[in-house]
């Protein structure tokens, strides 16, 4: 168990690296001097060499990939070509906006997308699993956006209960942060239910179908303990590693959900930062979200050993 | 006195490829404290049978005839009696225990399932009987075992932590379906011994499904020898081994490997396989195979009824009774 631990925190070590160079590597290759850009369109050449001189961008690559990596480590991500804030304290202000709603979406998906997943299972060939189905169908087909603007109509303008946009963090007024962040989690749960819904189902028939259910029912077990203590234990592992995927998606570009409902979010930081080619922002918010995508990944790896003994003890499988 | 009572129990199952008929109107009895081996080929339903009991099978199964067990039709209740009775009056042990056995859940846990839900037993009342149970079928260091997981545990070892989870509520009938297939020889007979003594111990009946005639010789008392669906032969153990009646008994005989006996090199085997029926042939089912069919055999079917042996068989034309050996 410790040796799974250790390989797999050094393999995120590894991973974080690489995609440290290939970010910095990135940023470089982009056409257009970053000087330039950041002294201004009309400056004189004095100042962009002065700048030049500051970034030590007129040292070779490596000396300026260990300068970008110390800064990172410390936390300074630099300043944006923008607004000239730190980038740090600008995505400090725009991820917990997108956590927040994230959370809360996923919390929404997970409740809907593994219960029916669970029923459309085990009411296998009837009416309600062809309900399930079709539900699960249009929600992945309905687009983000057609049913953002639906929900606003109905819940904000035709019958005003809800707000249309805004952030109220949870942190400040939970209440108020619920009626905010509800629409657009509906919004974005909905869609990541369909997919968990239907990863849960057919795990969810695989395991039904398994000897140690027949066993399970032989012990005279009753129906809810068969299903969710046997057989739903058992498909955990789909189900987390779905919920893992997504989540690094979801944290990384709820970008029309945020637009819609005017959420100041990571999604729309970036969208930001891209169309103003700002790139001390795109480096910052790329790493930031590489790095969720690393952490995430290496959390749910932490799951699969608790949920399933066979990676935890022993280690034979993996 | 009859613990178990099969009557007429006919299973069939929609399939894609259409209907197959599984069990074709078995009857037989099981007496309390008795072991009935119920013998056949795959395919000849008597896992399927053994599962019907207590209403396990699939859904895309349609049962019909009776079930009793101890005057109680179970054929008749319903799912939520029927659960009572399986895992504390009738319990299943199974052919593959890597399987049978969840892999997630600890040994401890698993059988602490049982005496919850049977035995209302919980916490550490549970935890004490459960390493009872794991001592009672010859787990070595029981308090440890406890808490691991199969995949910790030798396919022997996982097959007595089935039959200790099976054993927990002292059931009056074991159902064992093809309990040691899955083994190595030299652990089959641990775990027939293991059956064996709880069998006495408990005083419960047994019904052992399998293909293999040494664990009827060395464990059963009756048998029941079933053919495509159908029963065909009923005896004590000892007189079904020396007086086979139905062609096809003999020739499961014959196909057990005996070195004294094939000197002469090779197996006998049955030619050709199980059918796959649809519906109930009017005709002899192993008509096709066997070398004593004739006409009578493939457009009557043959009943059930005392054979020239003594004991029933299903066959137009039992195997005489040999005659015994003359001393020289």
């Amino acid at each position: 168990m410790r040796r799974y631990l250790l390989r797999r925190l050094l393999e995120s070590v590894v991973t974080f690296v690489l995609v440290t160079i290939v970010v910095f590597l990135g940023v470089r290759a982009l056409p257009g001097d970053p000087a330039r850009t950041l002294a201004g369109e009309e400056s004189d050449p004095a100042t962009v060499a002065q700048i030049r001189h500051d970034y030590l961008l007129d040292r070779p690559l490596p000396v300026q990939y260990a300068r970008y990596v110390l800064k990172a480590l410390t936390g300074d991500l630099g300043r944006s070509a923008r607004t000239g804030l730190p980038v740090r304290s600008t995505i400090g202000h725009a991820l917990p906006v997108t956590l927040q709603l994230a959370m809360f979406a996923m919390v929404i998906a997970v409740l809907i997308g593994v219960g029916s997943g669970v029923v459309a299972a085990v009411r296998r060939r009837t009416a309600t699993e062809w309900a399930a189905n079709s539900v699960a169908l249009l929600g992945l087909s309905v687009p983000n956006f057609w049913f953002g603007l639906m929900l606003v109509l109905v819940f904000a303008i035709a019958f005003p209960i809800l707000p249309a946009s805004g952030f109220v963090s949870l942190f400040d007024d939970p209440v108020q942060s619920f009626r905010h962040l509800l629409l657009p989690a509906i919004v974005l749960g909905t869609a990541l239910a369909a997919v968990i819904m239907r990863q849960t189902r057919s795990a969810m028939l695989e395991a039904l179908s398994a000897d140690y259910v027949r066993t399970a029912r032989a012990k005279g077990l009753g129906g809810s303990r068969v299903v969710l203590g046997h057989a739903l234990r058992n498909s955990l592992i789909v189900v987390v590693t779905i919920v893992g995927l997504q989540l690094g998606v979801l944290i990384s570009g709820a970008v029309v959900t945020e637009q819609i409902f005017v959420l100041p979010g990571f999604g729309k930081l970036t969208l930001d930062a891209v169309f103003t080619r700002d790139y001390p922002m795109i480096q910052g918010v790329v790493l930031v979200t590489t790095t969720a995508y690393i952490g995430i990944n290496l959390f749910v790896d932490l799951l699969y050993s608790v949920i399933d003994p066979r990676i935890r003890v022993g280690g034979a499988v993996l | 006195m009859t613990l178990l009572r099969v009557d007429e129990l006919t299973v069939r199952f929609r399939t894609e490829d259409g209907p197959v008929l599984a069990v074709d109107a078995a009857s037989f009895d099981v007496a309390a404290e008795e072991v009935l081996a119920l013998v056949g080929e795959s395919g000849c339903g008597k896992s399927v049978t053994a599962l019907a009991l207590t209403r396990l099978l699939p859904r895309n199964a349609t049962v019909a005839g009776t079930v009793t067990f101890d005057g109680t039709t179970l054929s008749a209740l319903p799912e939520s009696a029927l659960r009572e009775v399986r895992g504390r009056d009738v319990a299943y042990v199974f052919q593959e225990p890597m399987t049978s056995l969840n892999p997630v859940l600890t040994v401890g846990r698993q059988i602490g399932e049982v005496l919850r839900q049977h035995q209302k037993l919980h916490g550490a009342a549970a935890r004490r009987r459960a390493i009872e149970l794991l001592d009672l079928v010859g787990i070595p260091l029981p308090a440890r075992r406890i808490g691991e997981y199969p995949h910790q545990l030798s396919g022997g070892m996982r097959q007595r932590v089935m039959i200790a989870m099976a054993v927990a509520c002292r059931p009056r009938l074991l159902v064992a379906d093809e309990p040691t297939t899955a083994l190595d020889v030299t652990i089959q007979a641990g775990i027939l011994d293991v059956l064996r003594d709880l069998r006495t111990e408990i005083g419960m009946a047994v019904l052992l499904i399998t293909h293999d005639l040494g664990v009827v010789a060395d464990i059963a008392d009756r048998v029941v020898v079933m053919y495509a669906g159908r029963t065909i032969e009923t005896a004590g153990a000892p007189a079904l081994f020396a007086r086979p009646s139905h062609p096809y008994t003999r020739g499961l005989l014959d196909a057990v490997p005996n070195p004294a006996r094939h000197a002469d090199g090779g197996l006998r085997e049955i030619p050709g396989r199980v059918p796959v029926l649809a519906d109930s042939p009017d005709a002899c089912t192993f008509a096709d195979r066997c070398g004593r069919a004739d006409e009578t055999c493939r457009r009557h079917r043959p009943d059930l009824s005392p054979g020239p042996a003594g004991h029933p068989v299903r066959c137009w034309h039992p195997l005489p009774v040999p005659e015994p050996a003359v001393p020289a």
